[in-house]
């Protein structure tokens, strides 16, 4: 089964072909480098994201925190995994890096703040 | 004494403001949830000199009387009011005869300080018009405001003054007995009056209905707009009308208060029942564009900031209908048409100290204080006074909406006079009408509002109404 | 009040801002960035997703992330910053910036000044679109805002207007936060966006791209309740009969950006086809004192390129502002073939490599890029393997190659597709 695939890695956006067999990529054409064929044997397979959202922060300045996935997690997870973040709070302060939750659902990627949130200060703050 | 106004745009609140120099309860209904909404919102903004209007008409000895009314109004109420004066133009022989007859019907109507200028004339005190211009009718007190302002401004000195005002409270039925008005029906409650003034706008054939009277007759016409931002700069520095044909004064190029360039209105004849259809068309817009074009070739499109369109109230035979009914405490100031606004000031006093006055035996009160202080922009105290303000209350130091400059201060006070909703703060503070129209500063504005009022922010609207701007929450 | 004196003041705290008040203060300059926003960062901070560093700092930051390292560079200098503070007047006769901020009045007369104010969104009023003005109508920034920063929904179902990818990143995050989006629509026959946002923010999620697409119709008298989009023909207008209808609560423009320069604008003189001020390639506008960084000059695809920007503008005010800015030979650069955006707008030698970023005003396969004059002819050529007007090519000249230019008074660069 041939699967075509546009190579995100790099400006040029090749379009690669991929041959698969019996679940197994046998063949990759198009691409003018090799970045480009790993990109396409794993897209085809299994695509691969970093995830970027944010979670809910409780007693800070802000409501959220932005948050990604430390390493790319499967597409096919994406939409349990947003389920499962939907769950998660975290109490202010929040740091940029601090995980916010270990191995994300179905994956070995935790989930990290991408910046701080600071205290609520006043007198809804705690 | 109780006397109900029912309308709080341009006319009902002038009206109101009046009826407040007076000993009674005063009671103004406006069915939208802000003062100003209706055709006041959207118009060409000119204060008109008079010399459009046939002599002799209620029409042209209003619209005369309240352009001089202006400058006082604009003192007492701080409302913005500038007399740029205006220029008729002819762009070809056979439009000189028009011309000279509208100069001749100014000077009757009592207009003053219109000239007859020749094309030098013209194209040196206004170098960017068509250059194939050939005279001008040149009337040096026609001005332009900002209506809703001063509607607002005209409403908050009422409410000062004692008026009873009732927002987002449309008046639905008028009971009436033996051909007296008897009783005010809303949305909310009912109230016994003594009278009852229209000044609907728009609706006010449907509120006559309301105790059976069949005038006025309306029929809204559509003006469209387009208006170009402040950066334009002075491509003119008065008001440019075309020489005008049988149905309206044609299509201008009009100065606006903060600096930028107005074009149009279209006139578009619309069946009676659309009094709400104020949206745009692309035949009006291109139109309005194309005939501001022939005043004045060059303009750059690039910087037309947004689109609108206003409804006039348009009476068969063009006159105002304002005064006495066959029901005794029913009085009238509808079928504003055009100069509606620039007469508003003369029918208000007309209506209250020749007609109401005698008949429902008001006395004046002794109390009454005209003076309104509009919102103070720190901009405007840029000297020693601001950093007093600012150190009184630190949020007259933030500044909310870059493109007008205008700062978290002003909004909060804005909230605390009576807007609910970011049309309210924006009508108000101009926060949102520069030129990113609001891109930068509605979630502030939103945000504001809603600490203000103690609302979640998902409750806060665009206009009232439906016209939610959020739904739904991330995370929570 | 603040009534102050500095050497090198820095409006506007963003990438561009930042970099250039850390390289101004290490170049030994008195430095001081005001930013109107309660933090820096700019629009970095509402862009939470990743794609950001990777030429600065070889890693795919999210916006946030980035604003954070680059504001850790910045107080590693002796540079100060206020935020909260509105800069509302320049005056260039005196050099005197005027401002507000929570303490009172700020007024600071300065030495060298770097504008770095960004870009603000065009708005839907400049469309023209004819119909009502209901609620439910967001620039993708605002809508970005209320959803990252303040964490509440536009609406339920949007149609989102513009494939640039500000408009692509927020098809994908209100998917992701349960949004169903109908639709992005793009006037143009290519997506506006880098393909990489094509395919992980639509395609991932099959949401329909519209290429050759424009909208016709909004419907709503309060709030929105639906859109008529059409295709178009090759000049765009939409063609009768081809229209689609979307019933959405909500509507959403990625429709560009236009950098911020009202301030500078009464002084400064302005590309026409940038929408910024004409700098060289020390970041200096014609009016020497002034410099400028960031989306204000023209608006850049990476952050990276802004912030490198940011630095060369901030190091030539310290330079400026110690009477030590060397002027080699100057030449104006100008737009040959397939050339619309276009950073500097001319060259000045003696100060080392220069980068010259610009955008191709078609897309083509395979084209040469030329860089010359009329005394010495082609000085250099590049083999750009694509060329999208979507993306800004950024080219280095090195110090030898500048070296040949010292005899012309006009450099052309041109795209020629080969
Ligand atoms: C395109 C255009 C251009 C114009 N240009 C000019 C100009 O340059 N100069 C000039 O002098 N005039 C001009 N006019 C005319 C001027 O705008 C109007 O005459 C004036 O605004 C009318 O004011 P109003 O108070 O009568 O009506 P409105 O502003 O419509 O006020 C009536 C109010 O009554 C409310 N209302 C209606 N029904 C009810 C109810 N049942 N209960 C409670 N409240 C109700 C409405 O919501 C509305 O707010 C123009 C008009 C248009 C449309
Ligand atoms: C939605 C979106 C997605 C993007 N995605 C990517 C990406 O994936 N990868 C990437 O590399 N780049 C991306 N970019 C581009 C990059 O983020 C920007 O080019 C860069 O951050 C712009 O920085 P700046 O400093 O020029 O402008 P801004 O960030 O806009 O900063 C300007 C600052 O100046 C302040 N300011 C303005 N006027 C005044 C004044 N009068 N007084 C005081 N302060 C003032 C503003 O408040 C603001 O903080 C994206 C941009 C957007 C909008
Ligand atoms: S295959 Fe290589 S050259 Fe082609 S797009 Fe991918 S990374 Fe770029």
């Amino acid at each position: 089964m041939d699967k075509k695939i546009i190579c995100v890695s790099c400006p040029i956006g090749c379009e690669i072909t991929t041959d698969i067999e019996n679940g197994v990529v046998a063949r990759v054409s198009g691409n003018r480098c090799p970045r480009g064929e790993a990109y396409a044997k794993q897209e085809a397979i299994d695509p691969m994201r970093v995830l970027p959202t944010s979670v809910r922060v409780v007693g800070g300045e802000l409501p959220l925190v932005s948050v990604k996935t430390n390493r790319p997690v499967p597409k096919r997870l994406i939409s349990d995994i947003m389920s499962y973040i939907r769950t998660l709070s975290v109490d202010a302060p929040v740091k940029i890096g601090q995980v916010l939750a270990e191995n994300l659902p179905g994956t070995n990627a935790n989930l990290i703040a991408t910046r701080e949130v600071e205290q609520r200060v006043g007198p809804l703050g705690r | 004494m109780r006397i109900a106004v029912i309308g709080g745009g341009i006319v009902g609140s002038l009206i109101a403001r009046e009826l407040t120099r007076y000993t009674a309860d005063v009671l103004l209904f406006e069915k939208e949830p802000d003062i100003g909404w209706g055709v006041t919102k959207a118009n060409s903004a000119i204060v008109h000199g008079g010399f459009h209007e046939t002599p002799g008409t209620k029409r042209a000895s209003f619209c005369v009387e309240g352009n001089m009314l202006y400058e006082g109004l604009s003192r007492e109420l701080d409302v913005p009011f500038k007399r740029i004066g205006a220029y008729v133009v002819a762009l070809s022989d056979d439009e000189l005869p028009t011309l000279q007859e509208l100069y001749e019907q100014g000077l009757q109507n009592g207009v003053p300080g219109l000239e007859m200028h020749d094309r030098e004339t013209v194209l040196a005190r206004e170098p960017h018009l068509n250059p194939s211009v050939i005279a001008g009718l040149w009337s040096p007190s026609v001005g332009i405001t900002e209506p809703w302002s001063l509607a607002i401004a005209a409403v908050e000195n009422a409410t000062h003054n004692g008026l009873d005002l009732h927002v987002a409270e449309g008046v639905t039925s008028i009971s009436v007995v033996d051909a007296h008005v008897k009783q005010v029906i809303t949305e909310k409650s009912a109230y016994e009056v003594d009278a009852v003034v229209n000044a609907a706008g728009l609706f006010s054939d449907r509120v006559a209905e309301m105790v059976g009277l069949s005038e006025p007759i309306l029929f809204p016409r559509r003006g469209e707009y387009a208006l170009l931002d402040k950066k334009i700069g002075r491509v003119v520095s008065s008001v440019i009308f075309p020489t005008p044909d049988a149905l309206s004064k044609g299509i201008l190029v009009v100065p606006t208060i903060d600096g930028g360039i107005l074009l149009g209105p279209t006139a578009e004849d619309l069946s009676a029942g659309k009094k709400e259809a104020t949206e745009t068309t692309r035949v009006g817009v291109h139109q309005a564009i194309e005939g501001a074009r022939r005043l004045v070739p060059d303009l750059d499109l690039s910087l037309v900031a947004k689109t609108f369109a206003g409804l006039r109230p348009e009476t068969p035979d063009k006159q105002f209908v304002v005064g006495r009914t066959s029901i005794t405490g029913f009085l009238q100031a509808a079928g504003m048409r055009s100069p509606g606004l620039t007469a508003a000031p003369a029918v208000a006093r007309y209506l209250v100290h020749d007609v109401m006055k005698q008949d429902l035996g008001l006395n004046k009160k002794g109390n009454f204080d005209p003076i309104r202080q509009g919102i103070r922009s720190v901009l405007d105290l840029m000297g020693e006074n601001a950093d007093a303000l600012i150190e009184k209350d630190p949020r007259y130091g933030q500044v909310i909406c870059q493109c007008n400059q205008v700062t978290e201060g002003e909004i909060v006070e804005a909230i605390h006079r009576g807007a609910r909703t970011l049309d309210g703060v924006k009508f108000r503070t101009r926060a949102g009408f520069g030129r990113c129209q609001g891109g930068f500063c509605t979630d502030k504005i939103l945000m504001i509002l809603a600490r203000e009022l103690d609302l979640s922010p998902s409750s806060i609207t665009l206009r009232g109404g439906e016209s939610d701007l959020l739904d739904g929450v991330v995370r929570r | 009040m603040i009534d102050t004196k500095t050497d090198v003041l820095v409006i506007g705290g963003g990438a561009a801002g930042m970099a250039a008040a850390a390289a101004a203060s290490n170049a030994g300059a008195q430095t001081l960035l005001l930013e109107r926003d309660n933090e820096v960062g700019g629009v970095l901070n509402q862009c939470i997703h990743t794609g950001f560093g990777l030429h600065r700092y070889h890693e795919e930051l999210a916006g946030p992330e980035f604003g954070h390292r680059l504001l850790a560079e910045l107080a590693a200098t002796e540079a100060e910053v206020v935020s909260g503070c509105s800069v509302l007047n320049i005056d260039p006769e005196k050099r005197i910036i005027e401002g507000i901020s929570k303490t009172g009045r700020v007024r600071i007369a300065t030495r060298a000044l770097v504008w770095a104010s960004g870009a603000r969104e065009r708005p839907y009023g400049s469309l023209m679109a004819p119909g009502p003005r209901p609620a439910g109508i967001y620039t993708a920034g605002l809508a970005q805002r209320f959803v990252n920063i303040h964490g509440f929904l536009p609406g339920r179902r949007a149609v989102i207007l513009g494939s640039g990818d500000i408009g692509l990143i927020m098809a994908r995050r209100l998917y992701l936060e349960g949004m169903d989006v109908a639709a992005v629509v793009e006037l143009q026959p290519v997506p506006g966006g880098l393909m990489r946002n094509v395919v992980q923010c639509l395609e991932d999620f099959d949401i329909p791209l519209l290429l050759s697409h424009s909208i016709v119709e909004v419907e709503g008298r309060e709030r929105l309740a639906g859109v008529t989009i059409a295709r178009v023909d090759e000049s765009r207008r939409p063609i009768p009969g081809a229209e689609q209808h979307f019933a959405v609560d909500t509507l959403i423009l990625s429709i560009g950006l236009i950098p911020e320069n009202e301030l500078i604008l009464p002084f400064t003189s302005i590309d026409p086809v940038n929408r910024g001020p004409r700098v060289n390639s020390l970041m200096q506008t014609d009016v020497p004192w002034l410099f400028a960084a960031g989306n204000n000059i023209a608006v850049f695809d990476l952050v990276d390129s802004v912030a490198a920007v940011g630095e060369i503008a901030g190091r030539s005010a310290a330079l400026h502002a110690q009477r030590k800015l060397r002027h080699g030979h100057s030449a104006r650069l100008v737009r040959g073939e397939s050339v619309s955006h276009l950073v500097p707008t001319s060259l000045v030698g003696g100060e080392g490599p220069t980068k010259i970023y610009l955008r191709a005003s078609r897309a083509m396969r395979q084209a040469t890029l030329r860089i010359g004059g009329a005394v010495s002819g082609d000085i250099t050529s590049r083999k750009l393997p694509v060329v999208r007007p979507s993306e800004m090519i950024e080219v280095r000249i090195s110090q030898e190659e500048l070296a040949r230019l010292t005899r012309e008074k006009e450099v052309r660069i041109e795209v020629i597709e080969s």
